[in-house]
């Protein structure tokens, strides 16, 4: 909202000095955000004067254009020119050239003299042209900025002006007005007018307040008006559509009156633009009391206008031209032609004002806020008429603004004011709230006398009753937002200041600390990052290709993912169901800017719809639903469990005297996913897997102890890497984490430690190079048996020595018992039994 | 290590040495002919100026075939009354000897130390790296130290789904379903629509949920993503980090709000943060109030900057809940993570958060 201070100092006691950024420090205090500062002068400065053409010679050009040499006396008939500056001639005529055509020798024009600066920083000075020295300009509206026309110069007296010579023309043509743009936050409505805004920095400052409405008598009488008749038969939340519907005639106006520059220019800073005179009366009386209105003219309509909800197939040409379809949700203002206009969005073509109008129907009603803002939604068809509509127009003012709107077009239109006029309707029940006598100082924390609780209230325009125990508070008809106590207090909270609000801090129940999951995450993350890894975060949005190549292991198939309905980029408008695609796109960007090696992870949210997706429907508010209701929006919901990936390119490090980098390989993402594992005490069983997103023979399928698949890790496939523009090797691994961690131990039990010696055995097994060495350990910690303390792989070999096909597997065992020390024939035996069992699984023979 | 090789193979060196020249055998009751022994042994030891030529002069003047070792030998023919003399100018001359040997080898060993420790200095400026450093993002980095603060206050933690039922985002938080405040939300819908999920836009769903599934009293804080259809830019991003607060105890009023904010405050930006709050309007909170902090470390110098709203649980939403809003009130405030990012490490463009361009993460570290 717009606040022109010309306007507001009408109905506010705003300091003469006071700057629209004072008006919205004030204004801040009551609730409103500043936004921005619309000041003319900032772009256009004088001297800028009114003159009056005196001499015009028309001269040919050899460019085939005529131009106009003017002489314009810029200081009254008999005056001096009292200005110095270089250009200004003392004799107060200004030679000018002129291009435009429109007017003749004594017409009165704005006259930019030298030293003036006009928007676009234009600086005027005197400068050769056309053989003459042209010593100013007469400007044109769009010039001066303050309206489109370009096709003349601005010839005063068509708006009705007629200024003494000399006249300051930015006073004149209100460009010396600012205003303060503020933000009204939605539940305040009344916001939205000088009228509202007036009265909530008269709170702010303390000072008086005028109400506009007040300052309008309406004279008509109701009833022998413009029959109009409310027949609202399918009423939204039972509220009708159109609860007040007034209608005034005005006849006989000029239809060429001009606007007042008044009008136009606190219209213009207040953000609308100037079209006509009817058209900006109706805009002007909205801002100033809220009411939007519209006209009609009044020899287009046909027969009773009847306020219902639209027929099926009904259609209505808007003011903008086009033909809409209808829905049978849409408030109609109709007549006998059918649909002239939805109500409180936009008016029909067939019946609007035009240049030609004389007899104008105002019409100032009260329309249903839901009922509005569907249909606005429905149509994309914002207004400034919706936006005040949707939010709540004062019901008492309609009558007023009708008044206000006539007496307008009487006195700057000439018509002439039909006194029967029309107003039909049921006003509201007014709202009563009981405030209970100690709420607001409970709730707040600041002791209210009863003085301060009762001022504020009736400040703002409530009636307070003291009751027992309390007060019982009828709100002002503008105010449909106080129905609670809690409205009430904030309220008196707003008005008494919030800056007296004390700091008391509560003291919070015995905590439990961060979770069991919180923790682990936290530990998981921050391993990687200690690790060397470093943390991004990728956005959610991903294309459709990208979730089925990384969401899925096989190939072809495609993922159940989750897809936006308005997607910033239709690309991207799916959620991700991996963290692969997220952490390749951040790669390629590093690798853009010339960073090769890198080791990357990102932990967040991946999104695996399955099953029900959502609910029909959603239950109200203010109510706790019932269990089944409330499950089935917990089963609605898709899985997004806690994932994390990483992604390895180039080398692990820079090459540095003394330090050769190794390249990232495979086993390095397979480690980052095992750290993951590891931080929260978790054992990874690693496969052979395969993902058609990785190398098929250098992927791995990570697994639990139970035999959930948890993620993958490995080499990138070189295709894909090709693809995406990555580097050959590059390696990466993903893991779901939930899964991982709630795996974890509730309780680690405690191995005994042997105190006796240890008895160490190697052992190199030749196995076919398909079988995983990860099987053949296994199976060699199951044969050794319980002597066994530990075993691991040490080496591998395939090559000279070793048959085609084959490997070679170096294992180190290590045995220990409980309660004696072992001789070497027990170590021995039980490494036997190993080997043996080896090699009856796997055919492993000893080297 | 030397005086073991010294004590392993003695013998060869020193007949090598002492095959090199013939000596003459002095009497070893000849004072003069031992003076001039010790004295050439002497002169020998002080002008050794290495390890190397001290052992040469140890073997010519000490070893087997040296003079005094062999005059020494000769004591054993001597006749008793000449063997006391003898043995006492002996021992007296190559205990002279080799005082000077063993002071003389101790400052030839300490130079010789010292030259090798001269010998390794390397160049520590110019060392490898060893270990990869690696960092957080600082948008994680602030969420958990937010998180440890009101932890540290006897706060929980509580997280939620991103993609979040309608109910849970709007309508339990007392959004009506035509009122403009949900549209100003700026929602990302699932498809298909009729579904009724969002990517929630606030992490008050969350808060929701805690109310719905907590014991009372409930003192809990809810960071983590938002989503909104804004575009990015140099201030916008369509996925951004929030963190909520929300407490529901007995008697709980707008002071405390202040309170709770204001010691947080502190403890984010120092003991001399304020806090400051001015009417707004949101519809799960009544009353409601933009929050502003003073930041003392503020670039261009200490001011009051816009970080948040806050307010009273609206009556609505605790209903929602299931709790009795005549016995029970809250609170509830929410701030971002991004946005303190900007003010507080001076963080000029939003971007840089986004693009993972690994210098931004990589310049804080694991801190903040």
């Amino acid at each position: 909202m717009r606040i022109p201070l010309t306007w507001l100092r009408e109905y506010a006691q705003v300091p003469a000095g006071a700057t629209a950024e004072d008006v919205m420090m004030d204004l801040v205090k009551v609730g409103f955000e500043e936004e921005d500062v619309h000041r003319p002068s900032n772009e256009i400065s004088g001297p800028i004067v009114v003159g009056q053409v005196l001499s015009l010679e028309k001269e040919p050009q050899s460019n085939g254009k005529t131009i106009n040499w003017c002489t314009v006396r810029v200081v009254p008939e008999g005056a001096e020119q009292t200005l110095t500056i270089d250009g200004i001639d003392p004799s107060g005529v200004q030679g000018i050239v002129c291009g435009a055509h429109n007017f003749v020798v004594g017409d009165k024009v704005v006259v930019t003299l030298p030293g003036a600066v006009l928007p676009g920083d234009f600086r005027i000075t005197p400068r050769k042209t056309y053989g003459h020295v042209s010593a100013g300009m007469i400007a044109s509206v769009r010039e001066l900025g303050i309206g489109d026309d370009h096709d003349g110069i601005l010839v005063l007296s068509t708006l009705g002006l007629d200024p003494e010579l000399g006249t300051d023309a930015l006073a004149l043509l209100g460009l010396d007005d600012e205003a303060a743009e503020i933000n009204v936050t939605p539940d305040r409505g009344y916001a939205f007018s000088i009228r509202g805004v007036a009265r909530e920095y008269a709170h702010a400052t303390g000072t008086s307040f005028t109400d506009p409405a007040s300052l309008v008598t309406v004279t008509a009488t109701s009833g022998a008006g413009y029959p109009v008749r409310l027949a609202d038969g399918a009423p939204i939340y039972a509220k009708p559509g159109c609860d007040r519907f007034v209608a005034r005639t005005v006849s006989g106006i000029n239809p060429s009156a001009p606007t007042p520059t008044w009008m136009s220019s606190r219209l213009r800073l207040a953000g609308i633009r100037s079209i006509s005179l009817p058209v900006d009366i109706s805009n002007y009386v909205m801002v100033e009391l809220g009411q939007p209105l519209h006209f009609y003219d009044a020899d287009k309509l046909t027969g009773e206008i009847v306020v219902r909800r639209a027929n099926a197939g009904e259609t209505l040409e808007t003011l903008d031209g086009k033909v809409r379809k209808l829905d049978v949700e849409d408030l109609l203002i109709t007549d006998d032609s059918g649909a002239i206009g939805i109500a409180g969005v936009m008016g029909g073509a067939s019946t609007e004002v035009t240049s030609g109008t004389v007899n104008v129907l105002i019409e100032a009603a009260h329309f249903e806020e839901v009922s509005i803002a569907r249909s606005r939604r429905r149509h994309k068809l914002p207004s400034e008429a919706s936006k005040r509509f949707e939010r709540g127009v004062d019901w008492e003012v309609a009558d007023e603004a009708a008044q206000r709107a006539v007496n307008l077009l009487v006195e700057l239109a000439g018509g002439t004011e039909e006194t029967t006029g029309t107003d039909v309707g049921t006003e509201p029940a007014p709202v009563t709230v009981f405030l209970p006598a100690g709420f607001a100082s409970a709730r707040i924390g600041i002791d209210y006398t009863p003085e301060q609780i009762v001022g504020s209230l009736v400040d703002l325009g409530a009636v307070v009753e003291t009751v027992d125990g309390g007060y019982s508070v009828t709100a002002p008809s503008w105010r449909y937002d106080l129905v609670t106590p809690e409205d009430l207090t904030e309220e008196v909270a707003r008005l008494v200041g919030y800056d007296l609000i004390p700091a008391t801090l509560p003291t919070a129940p015995p905590g439990r600390g961060y979770s069991r999951a919180q923790q682990q995450r936290r530990r998981a993350v921050q391993a990687l990052a200690d690790s060397g890894l470093t943390e991004i975060l990728a956005y959610p949005f991903v294309s459709k290709a990208a979730n089925d190549t990384f969401g899925v292991a096989e190939a072809g198939a495609e993922r159940s993912a989750v897809k936006l309905a308005n997607p910033l980029s239709e690309e991207f408008g799916y959620l991700r169901t991996s963290m692969l695609p997220g952490l390749i796109e951040i790669a390629k960007r590093n690798h853009s800017r010339g960073f090769n090696d890198l080791a990357l992870f990102e932990s967040g949210l991946v999104f695996l719809p399955s099953g029900t997706v959502g609910t029909a429907s959603i239950p109200p508010l203010g109510v706790k639903p019932a269990e089944d209701v409330l499950d089935a929006l917990y089963n609605g919901i898709p899985y997004q469990p806690l994932t994390i990936g990483a992604i390895f390119t180039g080398k692990d490090s820079p090459a540095a005297p003394g330090h050769t980098p190794r390249p990232w390989d495979w086993a390095d993402a397979l480690d980052a996913a095992r750290l993951v594992s590891d931080v929260v005490g978790v054992e990874l069983v690693v496969e052979q897997g395969s993902h058609q997103a990785f190398h098929p023979g250098r992927a791995a399928v990570l697994k639990l102890r139970s035999g959930e698949v948890v993620g993958h890790a490995g080499e990138m496939h070189p295709k894909l890497l090709a693809e995406h523009n990555l580097p050959a090797r590059t390696v990466a691994m993903e893991i779901n984490a939930e899964m991982v961690f709630e795996a974890a131990a509730d309780v680690i039990v405690a191995k005994p430690i042997s105190t006796f010696p240890v008895a160490t055995q190697d052992v190199a097994l030749v196995v076919p190079v398909e079988i995983p060495a990860e099987a053949v350990l296994e199976t060699l910690r199951e044969g050794a048996g319980e002597l066994l303390e530990d075993v691991s792989l040490f080496d591998e070999y395939q090559g000279k020595g070793i048959p085609e096909g084959h490997k070679s597997l170096a294992f180190g065992l290590r045995f220990r018992a409980a309660d004696r020390t072992l001789t070497a024939d027990e170590a021995s035996a039980a490494r036997a039994s190993a080997v043996e069992l080896a090699a009856e699984r796997f055919g492993a023979a000893q080297r | 290590m030397s005086d073991i090789s010294q004590k392993s193979a003695p013998a060869p060196e020193e007949t090598l040495e002492a095959t090199a020249e013939p000596v003459t055998v002095p009497d070893p009751l000849d004072e003069a002919a031992i003076g001039a022994a010790v004295e050439a042994a002497l002169a020998a030891i002080a002008a050794a100026s290495t390890l190397d030529e001290l052992k040469t002069a140890r073997l010519a003047h000490t070893g087997e075939k040296s003079p005094l070792s062999l005059a020494n030998r000769e004591i054993g023919g001597l006749s008793k009354e000449f063997k006391a003399a003898a043995g006492k100018l002996m021992g007296a001359s190559r205990g002279r000897v080799a005082k000077a040997l063993a002071a003389r080898t101790e400052v030839l060993e300490a130079e010789d130390a010292a030259r090798i420790l001269v010998e390794e200095t390397v160049d520590v400026t110019a060392a490898p790296r060893r270990r990869r450093a690696g960092a957080r993002h600082p948008l994680s980095t602030l969420q958990d130290r937010v998180c440890d603060i009101f932890v540290g206050m006897g706060w929980e933690i509580a997280e939620g789904p991103e993609v979040e039922s309608e109910w849970f985002n709007f309508d339990a938080l007392n959004f009506k379903p035509d009122h403009p405040a949900r549209e100003m939300q700026d929602t990302f819908f699932v498809e298909p629509p009729e579904a009724h999920l969002v990517m929630r836009t606030h992490t008050s769903p969350v808060q929701v949920r805690s109310m719905l599934e907590r014991e009372l009293p409930i003192y809990v804080l809810c960071p983590g993503k938002v989503f909104r259809t804004d575009e990015l830019d140099a201030t916008h991003t369509p996925v951004f980090h929030q963190f909520e607060g929300l407490a529901i105890d007995k008697d709980l009023s707008m002071a405390d709000l202040v309170g709770t904010l204001e010691h947080f405050t502190r403890q984010m930006f120092g003991e001399e943060a304020r806090v400051r709050i001015r009417p707004n309007f949101f519809p799960f909170t009544e009353p409601s109030a933009e929050l502003d902090i003073w930041h003392p470390g503020a670039k261009g110098g200490p001011r009051w900057i816009e970080w948040g709203g806050c307010g009273m649980v609206n009556p609505n939403v605790l209903r929602a809940a299931g709790i009795d809003p005549e016995i029970y009130s809250g609170f509830a405030f929410g701030m971002g993570i991004e946005r303190a990012l900007m003010f507080r490490n001076e963080v000029g463009d939003m971007r840089d958060m986004i693009e993972g361009d690994v210098r931004f993460s990589e310049h804080f570290g694991m801190e903040i």
